[in-house]
């Protein structure tokens, strides 16, 4: 990545940006995206694409949240202190709505609403775990060549979450090996 | 959210913060997998099915799931110091190897070895979340929509997004919605 400087203001700029995403993130922040590609790529041209999507690739094969993603487009866009104002941006907003949301929830986890709203959102919440799953395999999927190994990469990793108490680390670095090999 | 607390708790924000950079580094491709079998099964320190409406909380208020997930954990146990204890955990040395990472992709980017394992990683992460919607589903045993409305909200999040890659926005509120609607005209009592 190519360390560029921004100014005071565009710092407060990318973070006033990045906040604003926050807010409607829902689903993470990965689903913001194509908008931060059309702010930093499009309109402020801080960031390559070519470094817009190694950002994202990188934090995907990293161990940690993805959302560390944000870092590294902030750290290509402004250095380490462009990484500080995406990180903060993308972060504060939500953090504090989440947690005056969840204290709010707890101190009425008996009401009617409160109950249903949890009970309600129970198997949606399993629904969009599958459905992550469904993303990240299509693209892989619609490979011949990578279809069979892909499947039963994930195959294993499904059965190995399920039936051993093995690490979710050792799945992956399988998936790896496999890959590096050249069997999807 | 049930606030029934277990007998295990995390000692103190310190013992959360080394649980959860535990846990963030072995989150390959997502931290979900490992947070459900770190903090429910190995650490006992909250019960599958509170996990699960955490998590729903988690997913459908906007941000980072993971990093909302550890806010109200690490709030319930220690307020504010507990949310930054969990929160720094998960991204203290994950982003110091991300960082690593990235200046070393500039230099093996291209070799198809390096590409090929990514796409392997990227597979068994699907699985390991597979994996994980399996066993959080037994917290849905007691769900008052019973297991045919679970079944039918599950198959259905799961096709708006998956398949026909609708909004989330769209899917939360409708979705989400007509369940918890769905929920609030069975819990009458």
């Amino acid at each position: 990545m190519t360390l560029a400087t921004l100014t005071w203001e565009q710092l407060a700029e990318l973070f006033t940006h990045f906040a604003l995403l926050s807010m409607v993130a829902v689903g993470g922040a990965i689903t913001t995206a194509s908008d931060m590609q059309r702010y930093l790529v499009g309109e402020k041209q801080w960031l390559s694409t070519s470094d817009f999507n190694a950002s994202i690739a990188i934090a995907q094969a990293a161990p940690g949240p993805n959302v560390l993603f944000v870092a590294l487009m902030g750290l290509g866009a402004g250095g380490m202190p462009g990484l500080l104002a995406a990180m903060a941006g993308i972060m504060l907003p939500s953090s504090l709505v989440a947690m005056q949301a969840s204290r709010w929830l707890q101190r009425n986890a008996s009401v009617r609403g409160v109950r249903a709203f949890n009970q309600g959102l129970a198997p949606l919440a399993i629904g969009l775990l599958l459905a992550t799953t469904w993303v990240l395999l299509s693209p892989l999927m619609a490979q011949p060549s990578q279809r069979l190994g892909a499947a039963a990469v994930a195959l294993a990793a499904v059965s190995g979450v399920t039936q051993t108490k093995a690490s979710p680390v050792w799945f992956v670095a399988l998936g790896g090996v496999a890959g590096a090999f050249g069997w999807l | 959210m049930s606030a029934k607390l277990q007998a295990l708790q995390p000692r103190n924000p310190a013992h959360l913060f080394w649980v959860f950079t535990r846990l963030a580094l072995q989150g390959f491709g997502g931290v979900l997998a490992v947070a459900q079998r770190e903090l429910v099964e190995r650490e006992g320190w909250i019960r599958r099915e509170d996990f699960l409406a955490v998590l729903a909380v988690s997913q459908v208020l906007p941000g980072p799931n993971v990093v909302n997930l550890a806010i109200i954990l690490g709030d319930r146990w220690f307020g504010w110091r507990g949310a930054a204890a969990a929160l720094g955990g998960l991204l203290a040395v994950p982003l110091c190897i991300v960082l690593a990472l990235a200046f070393a992709w500039r230099q093996y980017q291209h070799e198809p070895a390096v590409a090929g394992a990514l796409r392997g990683m990227a597979a068994a992460s699907a699985g390991l979340i597979a994996g994980t919607a399996i066993k959080l589903s037994s917290g849905l045993k007691t769900n008052v929509l019973g297991p045919w409305g679970c079944t039918a909200v599950v198959l259905a999040a799961t096709v708006a997004l998956g398949a026909l890659r609708l909004p989330m926005v769209a899917v939360v509120l409708g979705l989400g919605g007509t369940a918890a609607a769905l929920a609030w005209w069975r819990l009458r009592a």
